[in-house]
């Protein structure tokens, strides 16, 4: 059947009203945007105690008016932030002001053009009494892309009640759970993730080497160092003291298992004291912390940085106003609410002297010296096609072969960097 | 063709013509566009270092072996997902067809799973399967790091689909049991044919359209799993399905021409099983009314 003419003028009549409103309702927002005040918009991870919004209020009250900051919570996972984000910078998104970065997209974002440069002058006020690997962490060929606002690193987490003295080197380290029986475990991240990454770089900087070359084009990869870390993660695999789960094992699994009690050690970053505290008092009451372990005798263990970085989105509306927001919500009072209230160390390093933040984290000293050595992970725009290529390369550790994956790890590391074939 | 049938068919052209527009819009051209795309270098990063490669990326992914040992796993999960849910949709179908009492709860519960969205019934079940936070581990025997070796990977993988989509071949095979005349049923008990007789003999060739309809339904969802495997391993224990090597390459790695390349692939792997499926076993979509 067809529509009746008339029933048609009706509904045509009655669209064109429709979008009539439509139209009004746009225009009336629009200008309601110019009046007021502007709005910069933070995308950042869902930051759960709430100290990222206090933030937010103060640095909007603090502007007297020029800016107001508004939050955009993403997803804990940062692939998942990322994911988020990148599509949208892609799209030259105007309403992405300010960036929570992981300090892993530093390059990426900056080589593709989706954050500014920070301007000079500002650059060089904001690096100062920041921790160097945090400031290292936020630059790219020479110029910073973000300030550093939150960081994080792993320690070894051990039972005192077990353990004498905590173990120097990841050798001692498996020994000694070896020797403890059932309860001696070690809590790992071994799932084929960026946390397998993080594992791998950590070990073969604590062995002396390192994923690229300087300027980041070719994999680097010491044959010497690189063999050492191999077969540390294979021992560690097969040995009796690893989780059965490590294959699978995430931050949040270690963190869940170490607090039923049944293991002695773990390397995590620093979020599971208060968790331990609150969740098993009687594990907490035991729980030491130390340095995490070096791979050869003598030299100290280093560990990968973490951190979430302000960037400015490069398509935002309003850029200078969000160097200024972005400043302001990682300085110090800022910094001090997130180590107390989030439980995020700062990238500031005289807030580790800081009585309140000593109360929060009782291992401040040995965080800040931690930091102070921390390696960054592979620094290059195809960083998310690096750590593909490795967390696929060594997982799982207990099948790993030194001699012949340190071959393959070269070869999917120089094929990531080209971006070439699939990982 | 007389000139009322040429009007009539005239008609449901313009009827279909809005749908007929719709599915252009949201299905052919981004099909399209993906073609165009699997033939370029383009990484999302650096727009400006785009060039054409021609058929480069296609060799690149077929001459993989993550493509080929995804491939496998896939049709590995697929195969016995899909086998197993036949056998326990059917006889839930008959359960919910012969019900007499209760009949509504029997359905209602039965349709449960299906009801709830794969990521968190993936979630559920990784949980279930931990071995700190799990039930599965708890009961005696069972002790076991599941999602951490490839065997028993897989089959986590492969009975959480079916614990969710079995409902969903029940409920289309009810609507085939339906379709059975009840009265030949009767006549064929009246001339001594026993339960086995009737269901090989009757049920199953009367009901044989439908069932390679659900099986079509099934196969070509089945091939595209993506979340449940995300969930559960993200692909590790080398479970990695097709979806999820497209998904690491476009998403994660921002490769547009080599991610477009697998998702054609993909797209070209579907046509295939539904080709396999109306031509090999003669499924006619449009007529099955008037073939009974």
């Amino acid at each position: 059947m067809r529509p009746a003419s008339s029933d048609q003028r009706k509904c045509h009549a009655r669209l064109a009203l429709c979008l009539g409103i439509v139209l009004l309702a746009m225009a009336g927002c629009d200008g309601q945007g110019r009046q007021a005040v502007p709005v910069l918009n933070w995308y950042v991870f869902d930051e759960p105690s709430g100290a990222f919004a206090a933030a937010a209020r103060r640095c909007s009250a603090a502007s007297g008016g020029r800016y107001r900051i508004r939050l955009a919570p993403l997803p804990t996972d940062a692939d998942q932030q990322r994911e988020q984000l990148v599509r949208r910078l892609a799209a030259f998104d105007p309403a992405i002001d300010i960036i929570g970065m992981d300090v892993i997209w530093t390059a990426e974002f900056a080589a593709a053009g989706w954050i500014r440069p920070w301007p000079r002058p500002l650059a060089g006020r904001l690096r100062a009494g920041r921790l160097a690997s945090a400031v290292d962490s936020a630059s790219w060929k020479h110029r910073l892309w973000a300030v550093p606002f939150t960081t994080n690193t792993q320690l070894l987490w051990y039972r005192r009640d077990r353990v004498p003295r905590p173990p120097a080197t990841w050798d001692e380290m498996i020994d000694m759970a070896e020797s403890l029986g059932p309860d001696g475990t070690i809590e790992a991240q071994g799932e084929r993730y960026e946390g397998l990454t993080v594992f791998f770089v950590s070990l073969l900087a604590s062995a002396g080497g390192s994923v690229l070359t300087p300027d980041g084009s070719r994999p680097s990869l010491e044959t010497g160092p690189t063999r050492r870390a191999l077969e540390l993660m294979r021992r560690l695999g097969n040995s009796p003291a690893a989780d059965p789960a490590l294959s699978t094992a995430r931050e949040d699994q270690a963190r869940l298992a170490f607090e039923t009690g049944h293991a002695s050690f773990m390397v995590n970053y620093t979020y599971v004291w208060p968790s331990a505290r609150a969740n098993a008092p009687r594990v907490a009451a035991h729980m030491g912390w130390a340095r995490w372990p070096g791979v050869v005798a003598g030299r100290r263990g280093r560990v990968t940085i973490g951190g979430i970085n302000l960037g400015i989105g490069a398509y935002g509306r309003h850029p200078d106003l969000a160097f200024e927001a972005a400043a302001c919500l990682a300085s110090e009072p800022n910094q001090r609410l997130a180590a107390t209230r989030g439980g995020l160390p700062p990238t500031l390093g005289a807030l580790y002297d800081d009585p309140d933040v000593r109360a929060t984290f009782p291992f401040a000293g040995l965080l800040r010296e931690t930091l102070r050595d921390a390696v960054q992970r592979p620094q290059t725009p195809f960083y998310a096609d690096v750590s593909l290529a490795i967390s696929r390369t060594l997982h799982p550790m207990r099948d790993i072969d030194p001699a012949r994956d340190a071959v393959r790890l070269r070869h999917a590391v120089s094929r990531a960097l080209r971006s070439e074939g699939l990982l | 063709m007389s000139r009322g049938a040429a009007a009539s068919r005239r008609l449901a052209w313009l009827l279909c013509a809005p749908a007929l527009a719709a599915m252009l819009l949201v299905a052919a051209w981004p099909m399209l566009h993906a073609l165009w795309l699997s033939l370029f270098r383009y990484d999302l990063r650096f727009p400006d270092r785009t060039e054409f490669v021609g058929l480069h990326n296609y060799l690149s992914v077929l001459g993989s072996e993550v493509w080929w040992q995804a491939l496998f796993n896939t049709l590995l999960i697929t195969v016995a997902s899909v086998s197993v849910e036949l056998v326990l949709g059917f006889a839930f179908a008959l359960v919910m067809h012969r019900a007499l009492v209760g009949r509504r709860i029997v359905r209602t519960a039965l349709l449960v799973p299906y009801g709830i969205i794969t990521v968190v019934a993936a979630m559920a079940w990784r949980f279930a399967f931990d071995p700190v936070t799990g039930f599965v581990d708890a009961l005696p025997g069972l002790d076991h790091a599941w999602l951490a070796e490839r065997g028993p990977a897989f089959f986590v993988i492969v009975q959480t689909e079916i614990w969710k989509t079995t409902p969903f071949m029940a409920l289309l095979l009810l609507a085939g049991l339906a379709l059975v005349p009840e009265e030949l049923l009767r006549a064929a008990r009246v001339d001594g044919a026993g339960a086995v007789q009737r269901f090989r003999r009757i049920t199953l060739p009367l009901m044989r359209p439908v069932i390679l309809v659900a099986l079509l339904f099934r196969t070509l969802d089945a091939f595209r799993i993506f979340d449940t495997v995300f969930v559960l391993t993200r692909g590790a224990q080398d479970t990695e399905s097709v979806s999820l090597v497209g998904y690491n390459t476009l998403v994660t790695r921002l490769n547009l021409g080599l991610g477009s390349a697998v998702s054609v692939l993909i797209f070209l792997c579907v046509l295939a099983i539904a080709a396999l499926y109306i031509r090999g076993f003669g499924i006619d979509l449009s007529r099955r009314e008037e073939g009974r």
